[in-house]
């Protein structure tokens, strides 16, 4: 486990980047990720899919599925990846703190 | 002298067999001498390391790489898997340990050229060792650390115009048997067919939108040499409408012992003179075939094109002409509710590609669009179809139920009807009855 500083936080992460505690969320955490996740600039679509996610987290437990998510920022996959280049899973999921996805992948 | 004691895996280079310990020995020494001047990205003892954590699994009798991984490349949600050692200090080398997917041609035709470029890039940016091929068709390469993806990526579409294959809940990187490009039984072209779905469906492979992954496999015939109809939620098996071509010369260059029965494969021990009636009529599973005189009959209406005639008799039955595929759908491992392998969907479907195959992507699109609506979460074709009913697909697919559907009929009476079939429908008025029933 390494520890990552920012702007006066500090974050418990893996090797992928992931943080160990969803707890530990914060705001930094986002700006953190941006560069490592090829996001120039922070705009309201970003929040809307971080905040989503993390509502859907805290109720159900889980990340909701592609489709799901789709349905409820009204971003269709595509767009989802030009918000995040690497993607829902890699991009959203991890600036949103929520945990690694896990599987076949 | 190695970097590591490994007695165990040392006992694995004795035998007939390729041994892999060896080549890994033999890549590791590459590397340490380094005689073409490479500046290698990763860990030069990377391949040292490996089998050093490889020992010690084997004296442990457990794995040791850690739980999952999440690394990629920018645009694509799939392609690479990330993999860490449970012993870093121990084995730095590979403490990263990624594997890449590179999409790999249809019927794994190459050129020595092209493979060279490959295995340059691998060199210098990865461990130089690799798994030709890993089993749902892709190059895998094994064996590299995170800053190297992007590299490895630019370089393999930039260079060598060659992209990554599938991983995720996706659809995987597409594999077929090697068709007509080197096989007389081939119905249809199982390279182009395959080639030209992994193109159109490129956004489907990179960028998991599915609840769970899915699998194409083309095979040419019922021989099924890519195992399509159990490695494939969607198995493409070529087939034919008409009669099993006949040349009675080359039956009777059979019968008189001139041509080897299978293409020779049963030389390796004396099985006596070949007997078509015992080797070829009486094993037909249909019973369709007889001799009259010294013609070969078929009854080909009867025939299920099993193969069996044709792959005995090579060079005098041949595949018909009118052909086809037939569309299996729902093959996959046992987890979570039992393995599967495909169920008969579309007996018969066209392949022409003049119109970019419009039959088979009707059918496959179809059945997205209903399983990306209605599966669950990590629900495979084949569980879906269960927890749904065959039915479902029908419907969705647009295709007739018919017999070929089954290989039975259900022998339990929980039937159900719908309501616009049943005269009157399903509301009812108790009280109606009770006027000709008392309580």
């Amino acid at each position: 486990m390494a520890e990552v500083e920012f702007k006066g936080k500090k974050f418990v992460v893996d090797e992928d980047g992931f943080l160990e505690d969803f707890n530990t969320y914060t705001e930094e955490w986002v700006e953190f990720c941006m560069k490592e996740e090829g996001i120039d600039t922070l705009t309201e679509e970003h929040w809307n899919v971080i905040n989503i996610l993390q509502d859907y987290y805290k109720k159900n437990g889980i990340a909701p599925m592609v489709r799901v998510l789709s349905k409820l920022t009204g971003f269709k996959l595509k767009h989802i990846y030009e918000l995040f280049p690497s993607g829902p899973g890699k991009g959203a999921c991890k600036m949103a703190g929520l945990p690694k996805p896990t599987g076949c992948v | 002298m190695a970097k590591h004691e490994t007695p165990l895996l040392d006992q694995l280079e004795s035998g007939p067999w390729p041994s892999f310990v060896s080549d890994m020995k033999l890549e590791a020494e590459v590397r340490a001498k380094n005689e073409a001047g490479i500046e290698f990205q990763i860990p030069v003892d990377v391949v040292d390391d490996l089998m050093g954590v490889l020992e010690l699994s084997y004296v442990h009798g457990r794995t040791h790489w850690k739980h999952g991984g999440i690394v990629g490349v920018f645009g694509y949600g799939g392609g690479v898997i990330g993999r860490y050692c449970d012993q870093p200090e121990m084995f730095p080398g590979v403490a990263h340990f990624h594997t890449v997917r590179v999409a790999q041609p249809a019927g794994k035709y190459y050129k020595a050229d092209y493979l060279r470029q490959l295995m340059d890039i691998w060199q210098m940016r990865g461990s130089g060792m690799t798994n030709m091929h890993g089993s749902t068709g892709d190059i895998i390469f094994l064996g590299t650390r995170t800053e190297q993806l992007e590299e490895i990526f630019y370089e393999l579409t930039h260079n060598l115009n060659t992209d990554l294959g599938g991983s995720g809940s996706n659809l995987r990187t597409p594999a077929d048997c090697i068709g007509s490009s080197r096989c007389e039984f081939s119905c249809y072209d199982t390279n182009a067919l395959c080639h030209f779905l992994t193109n159109l469906y490129q956004d489907e492979l990179h960028r998991p939108a599915f609840p769970y992954k899915f699998k194409f496999k083309f095979d040419g015939c019922p021989n099924g040499c890519v195992a399509s109809i159990a490695r494939s939620d969607m198995s493409f098996i070529g087939t034919w409408k008409d009669d099993i071509r006949i040349d009675q010369e080359a039956v009777q260059a059979y019968i008189g012992g001139e041509i080897a029965p299978n293409g020779g494969a049963f030389k390796g021990r004396d099985w006596g003179a070949f007997d078509i009636q015992k080797e070829v009529i009486d094993l037909c599973p249909t019973e369709c075939m007889w001799m009259e005189g010294k013609e070969l009959k078929i009854d080909n209406k009867e025939c299920n094109r099993c193969m069996h005639c044709i792959n005995a008799m090579p060079r005098a039955l041949r595949v018909g002409q009118d052909t086809g595929l037939s569309i299996l759908v729902g093959a996959k491992a046992p987890i979570l509710d039992g393995q599967q392998m495909g169920s008969l969907l579309a007996p018969f479907v066209e392949v022409n590609p003049e119109d970019d195959y419009a039959a088979v992507t009707e059918v496959i699109e179809s059945i997205w669009d209903w399983w990306m609506e209605e599966g669950k979460n990590r629900e495979r074709l084949g569980e879906l179809i269960r927890r749904a009913g065959f039915q479902k697909m029908l419907e969705v697919t647009g295709i007739k139920a018919d017999a070929r559907h089954v290989s039975e009929p259900r022998c339990n009476p929980y039937i159900f009807w719908k309501e616009d079939e049943v005269p009157g429908g399903w509301e009812r008025d108790v009280k109606e009855y009770r006027k000709h029933h008392k309580r």
